[in-house]
């Protein structure tokens, strides 16, 4: 069995709001995949129906094979969940914490030793161990939730906003700790900071008003911009007209634009329907002799894709 | 039971964790000693009995014992830890009962501190300590079913402090509905048979018929029934609430 996450027609609804709206999809194990969507877009609703901690109106969710619903017990066994804002029990030692956490999860003896040897080296918190956890920085209370959530080495792990409050390096550190997990367990990380995509994920889905509106790979994210494959010149002010107008001439082009650079002018040559002209650019530019000073090709920007589709939301 | 088990420790240390447990064993113990002593005349009856202290164990409880119970769930929904509680793989039953035995086992520990008095009564006569015994018995069985209540009305909000108030004034109800201050709002034009059954769901009147010594079947199944009843009604609401 390789998906670990199905979600089959879940809808949530709020007495008259539906906050999740008929949302299905499945995470194979080895996945990483970045939940995007407005604030307010169900993204938290559909992982607290995932952990059992809701339950959906219409519609259910498995675990590795058990129904939330009808199995919740072995389900939650499987799954790690750092829920939104990491809540934590303030009034315990962030040791005393772990141990209810790892006793709750079954794990004894030896094992429990190493497991949790393991999480507090992987999150650092040996110098905050006998600390009361209501005490530590945002930063550590989040990492706390993260020990929590991995700590019986569950083969689901579903993440609510794993990075925010973190400084960047830890951010840095968690996205490697996720890239890492991510080749033998079925990860979902919700987020709103659209780099953290590429950086960790290896399939987005953005939801928006409850309904998933892309379902694909960062990489179709990218080839959704206007900007894919775009090709930006950087060049002295007084080549820039001259050049624009050879560029138009190209036939895959659609438009170029003028971009005020610090110094001098980039023009930006925006391809039709995403089509590679990054090599006739090039032959133009040597054919025609034009100084450029620097050439690139842009993926394609993802908060403009997140914008295009989730349109009239709040942008996140 | 092992989950329960580790869910009522971690409920039990946690009162220890802050000054609650302290500022309400020390309340506890000095309001146990002063009524005994003081309003209960507990030298000049001249009797080796601790009927000064049962009879004014109810009062006490009416106000330390939502205080115990305030905090069950209403904190866990404020801090939204209880989202953490409910994705641990636990079912509601076993959160709401050993958040319960939890805050019990704490009462329990103030109750039996209280056994200097019982020293005392033994040092200065020949009391019958069978009916102290059953008098303990009926404690702890008024604050099992004030503490599940107090819990199943901490489920319903938030805010401990409306937690402690509807707390204390659902108590005040059930303790005092066997007698008239409560029964005269229902007299008049409630059937006398619904006046019966609200007067038959007084703590008081069944904690009484314990605490003289009679292990009463009728008062022990009532208990035992109230802190079931309640402890189901928590669990729905529980369910309920995370509902949405």
């Amino acid at each position: 069995m390789t998906n670990l996450i199905e979600v089959d027609s879940v809808t949530k609804r709020f007495g008259a709001i539906i906050a999740v709206d008929d949302v299905s999809f499945t995470v194979r194990r080895g996945e990483v995949l970045g939940f995007l969507g407005p604030n307010g877009a169900g993204k938290s609703t559909t992982m607290r129906v995932i952990t059992g901690y809701l339950p959906p109106t219409i519609g259910t969710a498995r675990v590795c094979g058990q129904d939330i619903q009808t199995h919740p017990v072995e389900a939650k066994r499987k799954i790690g969940f750092l829920p939104e804002g990491a809540p934590l029990y303030g009034d315990m030692s962030v040791q005393g914490f772990l141990e209810f956490i790892a006793r709750i999860r079954n794990l004894s003896g030896k094992h429990k030793k190493s497991r949790m040897d393991d999480v507090i080296e992987r999150m650092g918190l040996a110098e905050v161990l006998f600390q009361r956890v209501e005490t530590l920085s945002k930063g550590y209370k989040r990492r706390v939730g993260m020990a929590q959530a991995i700590l019986h080495d569950p083969d689901v792990l579903i993440l609510d906003e794993p990075t925010d409050g973190l400084d960047p390096n830890q951010k840095h550190h968690v996205r490697e700790l996720i890239r890492d997990m991510g080749s033998d367990k079925a990860i979902i990380i919700s987020t709103h900071i659209l780099e953290e995509v590429d950086a960790v994920c290896t399939r987005a889905l953005i939801i928006d008003r409850g309904t998933v509106v892309l379902d694909g790979t960062p990489g179709d994210l990218h080839a959704r911009s206007r900007h894919h494959n775009a090709v930006v010149l950087r060049m002295k002010g007084d080549e820039a007209n001259r050049a624009a107008k050879l560029l138009r001439a190209i036939p895959d082009v659609g438009s170029v634009e003028k971009l005020d650079a610090a110094d001098g002018v980039s023009l930006l040559v925006v391809p039709r329907e995403g089509k590679f002209v990054a090599e006739a650019v090039g032959a133009a530019v040597r054919e025609n002799n034009i100084q450029v000073v620097e050439m690139h090709t842009e993926a394609g920007k993802l908060d403009e894709v997140f914008r295009q589709l989730t349109v009239g939301e709040e942008a996140a | 039971m092992r989950e329960l088990r580790i869910i009522t420790m971690r409920e039990f240390f946690a009162y220890f964790a802050t000054p609650l447990a302290y500022v309400f064993l020390v309340i506890f113990l000095a309001g146990a000693g002063a009524v005994t002593f003081f309003i209960g005349d507990f030298f000049s009856r001249r009797q080796a009995d601790l009927f000064s202290f049962f009879s004014f164990v109810p009062w006490l409880f009416l106000v330390l014992i939502p205080a115990v119970g305030m905090r069950l769930w209403a904190e866990e929904r404020k801090s939204g830890s209880i989202e953490l509680l409910m994705t641990l793989p636990v079912t509601t039953g076993q959160a709401v009962g050993g958040k319960f035995l939890a805050a019990w086992l704490f009462t329990g520990i103030a109750v039996v501190l209280t056994f200097p008095l019982w020293i005392s009564v033994n040092y200065l006569g020949d009391p019958d300590n069978g009916v102290i015994l059953a008098g303990y018995v009926g404690t702890m069985l008024m604050a099992g079913a004030l503490l599940a209540l107090a819990g199943c009305l901490s489920a319903l909000t938030r805010n401990q402090v409306i937690a402690f108030v509807v707390g204390t004034a659902a108590s005040f109800l059930f303790m005092m509905s066997g007698l008239d201050l409560v029964l005269s709002v229902f007299k008049g034009w409630a059937p006398p048979y619904v006046i019966d059954m609200i007067s038959a769901l007084s703590f008081l009147t069944h904690f009484q018929t314990i605490s003289q010594g009679l292990l009463h079947l009728p008062a022990l199944v009532f208990f035992a029934t109230m802190i079931i009843v309640c402890l189901f009604i928590n669990i729905q609401i529980v369910e309920l609430k995370k509902a949405g």
